[in-house]
């Protein structure tokens, strides 16, 4: 008989050593899918390792990628860690990118020093709004917030193809649905000569050290935390739990919001329907790859970033569908999640029926 | 005893770890026997009952089971459906009801084939109220189980048993839920049943009921068996040598003047959805330098009063007054600023967060203290060195300060709520439950407490089932009985148990 | 106006039965892993694994039926992964639930992607026809409304009578729905918690794939992305608005079909004077305002969300 106990304190290596090991798990178990699609495996990951560290435009094509998903990365740790379900990251950047154009496409002349703040804190602030409105129905009403916020995230992309149709619509565009171009002064600085890596990478890394800080040396994240693992515990010891609840779902949708601002003043320029490639849910397998921990947001963004970048060079190359990488990091996911549970646990053999 | 063995248990020993929780312990059932298995906590009980019902398997010792026609065979150890076939039930202390579903479905659940199609409802209904005819058990089948008073949940699982044709019924601590007269119902039916020929294994820690209802009792001790007697040869005083060993001291407790009042309840009314959670206009002083017991049966409105007093529910209607001063918010940080502090009922679920280090737990009531924070952050050498000082003052023992509270057995995590509460010197001391489930030394200790805090000054409010502790520790004692008080004027043990019932209230 | 028109058309309501099918076949599939006290967040991947596995199935030649089974199957094999991460390992039902959804849409992109490497266009096939009953189906609005549906409406129907009667007539059902009430009183009587619990999964998801599976069986004849378009989330939503009862999520997923029904031909009339989006928004909206409603007063099956471990009282 197999018996499952929680381990005393889990040691260091294994909280360390288990997300990098279900990640390379999900990359190998990627081999799978690539065999059924009958190409060459070893050529594939050859290509693939190429597309990430093969050039200067390679690696930082993938931190340009891994930006967004820092910011949504973000936005999911916080969240989850008042144990507040924001499955709406997606909407929430949405709503940021269109703050971010409808302030950054002329609506304000200003320097860049100026500008540029401007934006971000629009895009913050849609984004915030995205999530205070589901955590408000949560908290006054006992709605599921799983459910509205997935709900929300249809309802915002329609809104934005509404918006982009209609007020927000580009008159140049020829009909297009797509923005205005952000004005020059509310671009975000490139980091790289003739990169398309841009300053949205710096702010992500601030945000990433701020919330570091925040959740583990302030009193707002010691409630956080507490709220999160007990919900009544803390609520007994005098500690504001709706208001706990409520700042945590604005701080969660402000970052979703600016990795839009992030992709529409720093990526593309001007907004479409299709700014995003699921980054709000991926956040989520970023989140729960680094074990809700902010810093570690950083490093499995990177990594997820490679996947996706990775995964697209080689699907170029070898003709496999790009479909392969939201694959991948589906099974880390996967792979993290019972990788969690191994370290949290261990399963041990007892007599007979003893359990 | 001429009645032929149903059960017995042969040498049983479990180990866990260095701890011997059961060593060599044989005890035998007879046919229509009621057999008392009395014991401290911790002395060993309910791991010997894992072991009847296939829970845990014995480290050594074997279990014999007669069938319908009285040969004995061996149980297979480790399996709870073998224990189930072999025609034992249980009823737990915590009832394992489905509380949405009705009492049928629960009689019902686990009896007819998972491939059936269709139940066979009338037929379960009939052999029901053929038992219910037979023992006197009753309660409504069709209502689900949620809105059932405890008795008839308790009644509902030895139904349970019987449905699924138990012969040998354990019951664990029935009484400890029950009011004192439908404990005596519940005694009268056990007499009917075991005239049918059903044996009970009756574990309790109440001397009293033991002596009046058992036939045998045995008496187990740090997992051993450290005596049998017939009841008949038995008297209190013999039973009570065996469960602790020698007599132990009781906690010295010395007379005090009561001061001014630190708690004033004026006929508050809380409109509750049920009894558990109504008051009936409740009036209510505690005075400096006293501890007032409130004694009554689970669910009669102490948990009422609880949470209005820390504040997690406001009063419909009336006064609320600490150290004179009128309550006018009723949230918990009001409650604490107001100079309550608050010993939760579910120390697990309320009282402590199991994710979080033991010095975070140790501050989780004091966030806003400038010694706690400063500009919004954390002072994060002061939380340790207060809570290295406050492990020792308060001998909290575990894997150390920064390891989680979960970690901490239920004694320690006890202490740790006692060292939040008492360092803050609270005028007011809401107890509520303080003792349930801690082995004597971390009773003793949560005891000691209680009754330093009263000669520094504080109030205690003492909650709780136990009347033995009430009667020990407080200057006064006060009923609760369906949401109103009433105070008992001795501490007379008949007395006050008539008033729990809700008998003899003057 | 016009309003009167459209609800006394035959025409919308059977486009709202028709709409109303997929969201009953997952409702029903929801519903049952959530009496067995467990969320499946899932359903949004395993209605795309349904919808391409039983459209894949049909188009390799298994007929219509048998695409129907391996639709079940694969639904089915999603939900074990599901259930084995949420009931013996007792991980996140949210997670994990949300992970199946990833896994189980990429799946089902990259092997239509891989099946069919360069065709703009789906390949289409025969699916699922209107019944035509003698007499039933010339009955003047009862027939068109009812009995010109594909069998899979009927299908539908059918499992709504018999999750309903497995879960309230039979003791399976009975385990069932005390297992997602108090696993230790299942536990109590030698039943197996986890096997209930997973068995109730697997055919909850193999339900939920049934539904995307009539998308591209019986809506329509070929596999699309982004064809489930959050189906999947909103019969979570209605699960808890039919507070777990069978006959409830029909009429919720009724009521639903009809609402969109209703707003499509509403917006040929008057769609004029609002942008159609104010009309594609509205199912959703409806689907958090109807949540709203009930979320205080929703009974949700005391266990749900919380694992169980053997052995743990």
């Amino acid at each position: 008989m197999l018996r499952i106990e929680p381990r005393e304190a889990p040691s260091r290596w294994w909280t360390l050593g288990v997300p990098v090991i279900s990640a390379l798990l999900a990359l190998l178990l990627a081999a799978i899918p690539l065999a059924a699609a009958g190409a060459n495996i070893v050529e594939a990951y050859k290509q693939m390792f190429n597309g990430i560290f093969g050039s200067v435009f390679a690696f930082t094509e993938m931190l340009t990628r891994a930006t967004p998903l820092i910011f949504t990365g973000l936005a999911a740790t916080m969240a989850f860690r008042a144990k507040l379900w924001n499955i709406g990251a997606e909407g929430q950047l949405y709503l940021g990118a269109m703050a971010a154009v409808t302030v950054g496409t002329g609506l304000i002349d200003a320097p860049s020093f100026i500008l540029i703040p401007i934006i971000l804190l629009a895009g913050a602030a849609g984004g915030a709004a995205g999530m205070a409105g589901p955590a408000y129905l949560k908290v006054r009403f006992g709605a599921d917030e799983v459910v509205t916020t997935l709900l929300l995230n249809f309802i915002i992309l329609i809104f934005l193809q509404m918006m982009l149709e209609g007020p927000l619509q580009d008159p140049m565009g020829m009909g297009w649905p797509q923005s205005e171009p952000i004005v020059d002064n509310g671009i975000l600085p490139q980091l790289v000569p003739r990169m398309r890596l841009h300053s949205g990478l710096i702010i992500a890394l601030v945000a990433a050290a701020i919330a570091h800080v925040m959740l583990s040396k302030s009193v707002w994240g010691f409630k956080l935390r507490a709220v999160g693992e007990n919900a009544a515990a803390a609520f007994h010891a005098g500690i504001g739990v709706r208001r706990t609840l409520m700042s945590a779902a604005i701080v969660s949708g402000a970052l979703a919001g600016l990795a839009g601002v992030s992709e529409v003043a720093g990526l593309r320029g001007y907004l479409t329907t299709d700014l995003s490639p699921g980054f709000g849910y991926t956040g989520i397998v970023v989140a729960m790859l680094a074990g809700l921990s902010p810093i570690g947001v950083v490093i499995s963004a990177v990594f997820i970033a490679s996947i996706f970048v990775g995964a697209d060079t080689m699907s170029r190359a070898i003709g496999v569908s790009s479909y392969l990488s939201d694959l991948v990091v589906a099974l880390s996911l996967i792979c993290v999640l019972i990788g969690g549970f191994i370290a949290k646990y261990r399963i041990i053999r007892t007599n007979k029926g003893d359990v | 005893m001429t009645n032929p063995c149903v059960l017995s248990l042969n040498n049983l020993t479990k180990r866990f770890g260095s701890v011997v929780a059961n060593d060599a312990v044989s005890i035998d059932l007879h046919r229509g026997e009621v057999l008392s298995l009395l014991g401290e906590n911790g002395a060993g009980k309910t791991t010997l009952m894992n072991m009847l019902f296939g829970h845990y398997v014995p480290d050594s010792g074997s279990i014999d089971v007669a069938d319908e026609f009285g040969e004995m065979h061996p149980l297979t150890l480790g399996h709870p459906q073998a224990a189930l076939d072999a025609g034992i039930g249980m009823v737990h202390q915590h009832f394992t009801l489905a509380e949405s579903l009705t009492a049928l479905d629960n009689i019902l659940l686990g009896s007819e084939s998972l491939l059936s199609w269709r139940h066979n409802r009338n037929a379960a209904r009939r052999k029901i109220n053929g038992i219910m005819e037979r023992t006197g058990l009753a309660a409504p089948l069709d209502e689900p189980v949620g809105k059932l008073t405890v008795g008839e949940r308790q009644r509902v699982e030895i139904l349970k048993a019987l449905y699924h044709d138990a012969r040998i019924l354990v019951l664990d601590e029935p009484t400890a839920v029950l009011p004192p007269q439908e404990a005596d119902t519940l005694f009268e039916n056990i007499g009917a049943m075991t005239t049918g020929g059903l044996s009970v294994i009756f574990i309790s820690h109440k001397l009293r009921e033991v002596l009046a209802f058992s036939n045998r009792i045995v008496v187990l001790r740090h997992g051993k068996k450290v005596g049998e007697i017939a009841t008949e040869d038995a008297d209190e005083r013999v039973i009570a040598r065996m469960m602790v060993g020698a007599d132990t001291p009781a906690t010295p407790r010395v007379s005090m003047e009561p001061g001014a009042k630190v708690l004033e309840l004026k006929s508050v009314t809380v409109k509750g959805d049920n009894a558990r959670t109504t008051l009936h206009s409740v009036n209510l002083s505690i005075h400096a330098h006293e501890i007032v017991g409130i004694a009554g049966v689970s669910g009669n409105g102490q948990s009422a009063m609880a949470r209005v007093i820390s504040g997690l529910a406001s009063p419909d209607s009336g006064v609320m007054l600490i150290d004179g001063h009128k309550i006018n918010r009723f949230t918990p940080p009001a409650m604490q600023k107001a100079g309550v502090g608050r010993i939760p009922e579910d120390r697990h679920h309320e009282g402590m967060i199991g994710a979080m280090s033991v010095a975070e737990n140790l501050v989780i009531e004091r966030l806003d203290d400038p010694e706690i924070q400063k500009l919004g952050f954390l002072r994060r050498k002061y939380i340790r060195s207060n809570a290295e000082e406050l492990s020792r003052t308060y001998d909290i023992r575990g894997p150390g300060i920064d390891a989680d509270a979960r970690l901490l057995s239920g004694g320690n995590i006890q202490k740790l709520i006692l060292a939040r509460v008492f360092e803050r010197s609270p005028r007011l001391i809401l107890a509520n439950q303080p003792t349930r489930g801690l082995d004597l030394g971390a009773a003793n200790e949560v005891a000691r407490r209680l009754l330093k805090a009263r000669a520094r000054g504080a109030g205690v409010l003492l909650i709780s089932e136990d009347l033995d502790e009430i009667l020990a520790l407080c200057d006064r004692v006060i009923v609760i009985h369906d949401g109103q008080l009433f105070e008992a004027h001795s501490k007379d043990r008949q007395a006050i148990g008539l008033m729990m019932a809700g008998e003899n209230i003057c | 106006m016009d309003i009167i028109q459209i609800l006394i058309s035959e025409n919308f309501w059977a486009a709202s039965l028709r709409i109303a099918t997929p969201l009953i076949f997952g409702v029903l599939g929801a519903l049952l892993c959530e009496k067995a006290g467990v969320l499946n967040l899932g359903i949004e991947g395993i209605f795309a694994a349904g919808a391409m596995a039983g459209w894949m199935a049909v188009w390799l030649g298994a007929g219509l039926w048998g695409g129907l089974l391996v639709a079940g199957l694969v639904g089915g094999f999603f939900g074990l992964i599901h259930a084995i991460l949420t009931v013996p390992l007792g991980l996140s039902q949210h997670v994990s639930g949300l992970g199946i959804t990833m896994l189980a849409t990429s799946v089902s992109y990259f092997t239509y992607r891989t099946a069919l490497p360069k065709v703009s266009s789906p390949p289409r096939i025969e699916p699922f026809q209107p019944l035509d009953i003698p007499v039933l189906s010339d009955l003047p609005f009862i027939g068109p409304v009812l009995f010109q549906q594909t069998a899979m409406t009927w299908l539908a129907l059918f499992m709504v009578a018999l999750v309903w009667w497995v879960l309230n007539r039979t003791p399976l059902g009975l385990a069932i729905r005390a297992v997602g009430d108090n696993p230790d009183a299942v536990d109590a009587q030698g039943l197996s918690v986890y096997g209930l619990r997973m068995g109730a999964i697997v055919a909850g998801s193999a339900l939920m794939a049934l539904g995307g599976a009539f998308l591209t069986m019986s809506a329509f004849d070929a596999f699309f992305f982004g064809m489930v378009n959050g189906r999947g989330w909103i019969c979570i939503a209605l699960v808890i608005f039919a507070s777990w009862r069978p006959g409830k999520a029909l009429l919720g997923a009724l009521l639903f079909g009809a609402f969109d029904a209703f707003q499509v031909r509403l917006q040929t009339q008057v769609g004029a004077f609002l942008p159609s989006q104010v009309f594609l928004m509205a199912p959703y909206v409806l689907s958090i305002f109807a949540l709203v409603i009930v979320a205080r007063r929703a009974e949700y099956p005391r266990a749900l969300l919380t694992p169980w471990f053997k052995g743990q009282r």
